[in-house]
């Protein structure tokens, strides 16, 4: 009977790996909860991308919602995000950010040039110190931002046609709803 | 058309792996000595079709056949030649594609040396190793072929992902498969003798050489991972517990088991059903290791992208393979404890409680590994257990082991022997490591960790040395250190070399996040860093910004460091670290994000180290390493299998010899 013991302990191991197999399908491993999802964005004061003069801060935002899109030229991903924000983004009905992550200036306003520029505003983190304060771990990341600036959506990975759909516009009805 | 060709070669390997797996296992059954002369050129042919495919990728790898996604996607125009090969595996297809390359040296090297084993159980060992690399092939061709070709076909390709753009991380995948494969061999000698039932004692002692070599590389493939952090990764760190740090971790310290267990079952019959246990748990680690790896069930910096019809596969295949071989334990294993009896203080006592303490290792580092699964499953929410779980354990299970090492070889098979021999060891090394503790705590003050790794070390140390001048003393010259014994000796004492570096290196070490402008000094130790400002440089598919640091001592120039933070072709950012390596310390320095954003002659963040003794870490590792080749090397393996069944004092060629008649 001892002799039983090893392959039962076995089969218990393989029921786990199918069970995380089957979790992984259903669940993406990178969607670690946002702790900052419910919580006021942090504040933040960047320098617009075409005119580094100028600069936004998170109260001159406040208002209205937006998405905040953490994109950058030398990301493969964003790439793949950009014609859905160009076909997509005007129909959302908010502002559209860029943010501009870890990039050099020139390579992202040739990057805007040759691909078009979907965004209503962009500004530029060039060290990524403000992204670090989002969270943001890599690009493409996009965020929600209400009216009192809270966070409440944060997307990682890039946008598809679908997710824009089912995710991002019932959450930005509900966000018109809230409005007075 | 190159492509096709590799895709054929894989499917023909394919069909003479199944050929290789099942033909000769039927001949051994039945007696078919036609079916069981199959297994050679079976598994000869199988060797070259995989290699061929293998070679072919390497050429399209090298002609920049961007038309093949594989190649496409981890290689460009920019990339030199050597990385172009080392990106052969440097993703999820290829290294696969490498695995099996790599289970067929080890079955070609078998089926040259083993001319001597008896027939049918040669014919299950092959056929075993046959199933093996056909379960790969078929996961290779069904679910991750490198040959898909990409239409239309891109000018240029992606990038290797940039950390394995190092010379040290070229050869680690390779070196670090040679000893997970290895330990196939054992888990088919194994199979082999519960499916023909064998006496232990006889195919233990062939799979002896071939599990030393297996764990000799792996401990080589391990070391050469852990330098590869240091010096790659800039956080200065040696060992991370990381999911696939474990998943080397945990075959290597079965096989460390295995290795001791081995030499008991075959030297005195003791320990049967449990070496063939540590066979099995050895490979099955090993596929375990590959199935974490692979199928992203847990997330790692290694882990490629996952697939879940990748992992599916390999999760069958290993419920199959694993699920199989446990079954047949179960039914086959020898049914009763045979082999010499042995008192509580003997040679097989003290192996068997290392066994333990090694085995509940393993257990503590697989139950580390899978808990972030495990909160999944009971819905304890996002949960993972770090290095303080896994240091504090692996510790606290490794004491005892490092306690009895010293007294293993002087302990008798059997019982006790010369208990006063004893006593006036345990006095030595005990003097031994209290001097070692009163040394280092005049040198390093009050660091605890600093003194225990002293003491544990000469405690080792002295220990294996008392051995040494045992055997040179008694022994005449020629048989003083027969290869077995030189390899036993080297790795005990590279575990007291490896304590030193460990735990000197863990408690002594300096380290200091500085912004620094050029000119700017910093005083770590006896050492004064000078950072004398940044500049760009450029190499064939990266720029960098290079810093140059310049380490000083006694006003006298020590080194001039250069560390860099590199920028790939992709965009992909890496840090190269500067380091100065020494016996007793390293100097080390990477270099962070610049202060004062756009001015290259500015401020920066630095990260400076000084390590003492960390090289002792490695050191240690290689002397392990090379104590499993050199014991592989004992003329006794060879001797004893050229012999074969001709040799009928032994009781374990009598059975070979009534198993091949029948």
């Amino acid at each position: 009977m001892s002799r039983l013991v090893p392959l039962f302990a076995f089969l218990l191991l393989v029921a786990l790996f199918g069970f995380g197999i089957w979790w992984n399908t259903g669940h993406d491993q990178r969607e670690v909860p946002s702790p900052l999802i419910g919580k006021p964005a942090p504040a933040y004061a960047l320098p617009h991308l075409d005119d580094p003069s100028r600069t936004l801060a998170k109260a001159d935002m406040l208002g209205k919602p937006y998405l905040l899109n953490v994109f950058a030229s030398w990301c493969v991903a964003c790439g793949d995000e950009h014609p859905v924000l160009m076909a997509e983004g005007r129909s959302l009905g908010i502002p559209l950010v860029g943010y501009d992550y870890k990039d050099d200036p020139a390579d992202a306003k040739a990057w805007l040039a040759q691909h078009g520029n979907p965004y209503d505003l962009v500004i530029a983190d060039r060290e990524g110190r403000t992204a670090i304060d989002f969270g943001v771990y890599g690009a493409p990341e996009s965020f929600l931002i209400d009216a009192r600036g809270v966070i409440r959506y944060k997307r990682i990975g890039p946008f598809t046609p679908e997710v824009i759909e089912k995710e991002l516009k019932p959450r930005i009805a509900a966000l018109r709803k809230e409005a007075p | 058309m190159i492509p096709e060709l590799g895709q054929l070669a894989l499917v023909l390997a394919l069909l003479l792996a199944l050929a290789q797996g099942v033909l000769p296992i039927l001949g051994a059954w039945r007696g078919n000595r036609a079916l069981m002369a199959l297994a050679r050129p079976a598994a000869a042919g199988q060797a070259v079709f995989v290699g061929t495919a293998f070679m072919l990728l390497v050429w399209a790898f090298l002609q920049f056949d961007f038309s093949v996604r594989y190649v496409a996607d981890n290689s460009n125009l920019a990339l030199p030649w050597y990385y172009r090969i080392a990106a052969v595996w440097g993703a999820h297809e290829g290294s696969m594609l490498l695995w099996v390359a790599i289970l067929d040296v080890w079955t070609v090297a078998l089926i040259a040396l083993s001319r001597s084993l008896p027939e049918p159980f040669l014919a299950r060992v092959v056929g075993v190793l046959g199933l093996i690399a056909a379960g790969f092939l078929a996961f290779i061709l069904f679910t991750s072929n490198p040959f898909e070709r990409l239409l239309p076909m891109p000018a240029d390709g992606g990038d290797l992902n940039p950390v394995l753009q190092d010379p040290g991380m070229t050869f680690h995948p390779p070196v670090i498969y040679m000893g997970y494969v290895g330990f196939s061999v054992a888990f088919a000698f194994a199979i082999a003798g519960l499916l023909g039932g064998e006496l232990e004692q006889a195919w233990v002692r062939w799979s002896r050489p071939w599990t030393n070599v297996a764990w000799g590389f792996l401990s080589a493939g391990i070391v050469a991972g852990s330098w590869w952090a240091y010096a790659e990764l800039g956080w200065g760190g040696w060992w991370f517990w990381d999911p696939v740090e474990n998943a080397s971790f945990m075959p290597w310290l079965v096989g460390a088991a295995l290795v001791h267990a081995q030499a008991v079952t075959e030297k005195r019959g003791s320990l049967r059903a449990w070496t063939i246990l540590l066979s099995i748990f050895a490979f099955s680690l090993s596929l375990l290791g590959t199935f974490l790896v692979r199928s992203g069930v847990l997330t790692s910096v290694h882990a490629f992208a996952s697939d879940p019809r990748r992992g599916l596969f390999i999760l069958c295949f290993l419920a199959v393979v694993v699920g199989g071989s446990l079954l047949l334990y179960a039914l086959r294993a020898p049914k009763v404890a045979g082999g010499k009896p042995f008192g509580a203080v003997s040679r097989e006592s003290a192996v068997l409680v290392g066994n333990l303490m090694l085995a509940v290792a393993a257990a503590m580092v697989l139950l580390g590994t899978l808990f972030p699964l495990v909160g999944d499953a009971l819905d304890l929410g996002k949960v993972s257990v770090g290095p303080p779980y896994f240091g504090f354990l692996f510790t606290l299970l490794m004491l005892p082991v490092v306690v009895l090492l010293p007294f293993g070889p002087f302990l008798r098979w059997g019982g006790a022997g010369d208990t006063g021999l004893l006593r006036s060891v345990l006095l030595r090394v005990a003097v031994a490591a209290v001097a070692g503790a009163v040394v280092a705590a005049f040198l390093v003050g009050g660091q605890p960790k600093a003194i225990a790794g002293t003491a544990g070390a000469a405690w080792v140390g002295v220990g294996t040395l008392l051995y040494v001048y045992k055997r040179w003393r008694e022994m005449p010259r020629g048989r003083r250190y027969p290869a077995e014994m030189a390899g036993m000796l080297l790795a005990h004492f590279g575990v007291g070399v490896f304590l030193v570096g460990v735990l000197l290196s863990e408690s002594l070490s300096v380290t200091r996040d500085v912004r620094m402008a050029p000119g700017d000094e910093q005083a770590i130790g006896a050492y004064r860093f000078r950072f004398d400002g940044v500049h760009a440089t450029r190499g064939p598919n990266w720029h960098a910004e290079q810093g140059t640091v310049t380490v000083l001592k006694d006003g006298r120039t020590v080194a001039v460091m250069h560390p860099q933070k590199r920028t790939y072709l992709r965009g992909q950012v890496q840090t190269e670290s500067a380091i100065d390596p020494g016996v007793t310390r390293d100097l080390y320095v990477a270099l962070g994000e610049p202060m004062d954003a756009g001015n290259l002659e500015g401020a920066w963040a630095l990260r400076l180290y000084e390590k003492p003794f960390v090289r002792w870490i490695w050191a240690g590792g290689l002397l392990m390493m090379l104590g499993g080749f050199a014991s592989a090397a004992d003329r006794r393996f060879r001797a004893r299998r050229t012999a074969g069944a001709a040799q009928p004092e032994a009781a374990p060629a009598a059975a070979i010899a009534r198993e091949s008649r029948a």
